[in-house]
């Protein structure tokens, strides 16, 4: 009896019905950069543990970390990084009450968009432009 | 006067709702200017050798806010990841083991980075 009522129940929309939405694929990119963080945590420690390890341990993890495929993994890292923090920062905002309105929640998607965009290039530049040291 | 409502008030029936949740902004507030001081020592070590390096992480204010880091991000990375799997994982058994797996990879990472950290800065 319960079975058959929910199984006639309507159901309430689900993501494939709506239209996607810039704010919709906002809270879907933080989802999805906070779980890849998860793999670049694991990236962090094995660069560490590494460190801890020796010379010969630490010139693995350099050589992966400066080859084209580690350098592309550790830029996309970045940008998720920094996507996922302005993303949160945004959310602390929202914990507050505070700039909830329509106008407010586009303009701070934009501004994360853009923002962690030029800020992960920001931080490869100067990555690379340091390079060789000071 | 006292009455129920400011017992629950902020904890919720099983006394401790909004534990998690608040740990997680506590932690993501932390985030912020642990993760921009990981970022700033990684961009200045670019291309720098082993001992320099190693000699970076082990000086006490460095050891101390990468641990700071290390213990605060895997306390807010259990909780976002276990936040997804309840979310989407609905069969039971799946579920259990899944919330339990990242329970250990987060405490592995944790563990490991501290070790290696505590390693660096005391010298063995």
């Amino acid at each position: 009896m319960t079975n058959k009522l929910e199984a006639e129940r309507p159901l309430s929309p689900h993501l494939q019905i709506y239209r996607p939405m810039l704010t919709m694929m906002m809270s879907i990119a933080h989802r999805i950069t906070g779980a890849s963080l998860a793999v670049g945590f694991a990236l962090l420690t094995w660069w560490l543990v590494a460190i801890s390890m020796g010379p010969e341990a630490y010139a693995t993890v350099d050589g992966f970390f400066g080859s084209f495929f580690g350098s592309a993994l550790l830029f996309l890292f970045t940008w998720a990084l920094i996507h996922h923090m302005l993303g949160g920062i945004r959310h602390l905002i929202w914990d507050t009450g505070a700039a909830l309105d329509k106008t407010s929640i586009e303009v701070a998607a934009w501004l994360t968009i853009i923002s962690s965009t030029v800020l992960t290039i920001l931080i490869w530049v100067a990555g690379y432009g340091l390079m060789g040291g000071p | 006067m006292a009455t129920p409502l400011k017992r629950v008030r902020g904890l919720g029936a099983a006394g401790r709702g909004t534990e998690t949740f608040w740990r997680q902004r506590v932690t993501a507030i932390a985030n912020v200017p642990l993760v921009i001081f990981l970022v700033l020592s990684i961009i200045s070590h670019i291309g720098a050798s082993y001992g320099e390096v190693k000699a970076y992480l082990a000086q006490p204010v460095v050891a101390v806010l990468m641990l700071a880091l290390i213990v605060s991000a895997a306390i807010h990375m259990r909780i976002g990841l276990r936040e997804i799997i309840e979310d989407y994982v609905h069969t039971e058994g799946c579920k259990l083991l899944s919330l339990i797996l990242v329970t250990f990879f987060a405490a592995l990472v944790g563990i490991a980075s501290t070790l290696a950290i505590l390693k660096i800065t005391l010298g063995s």
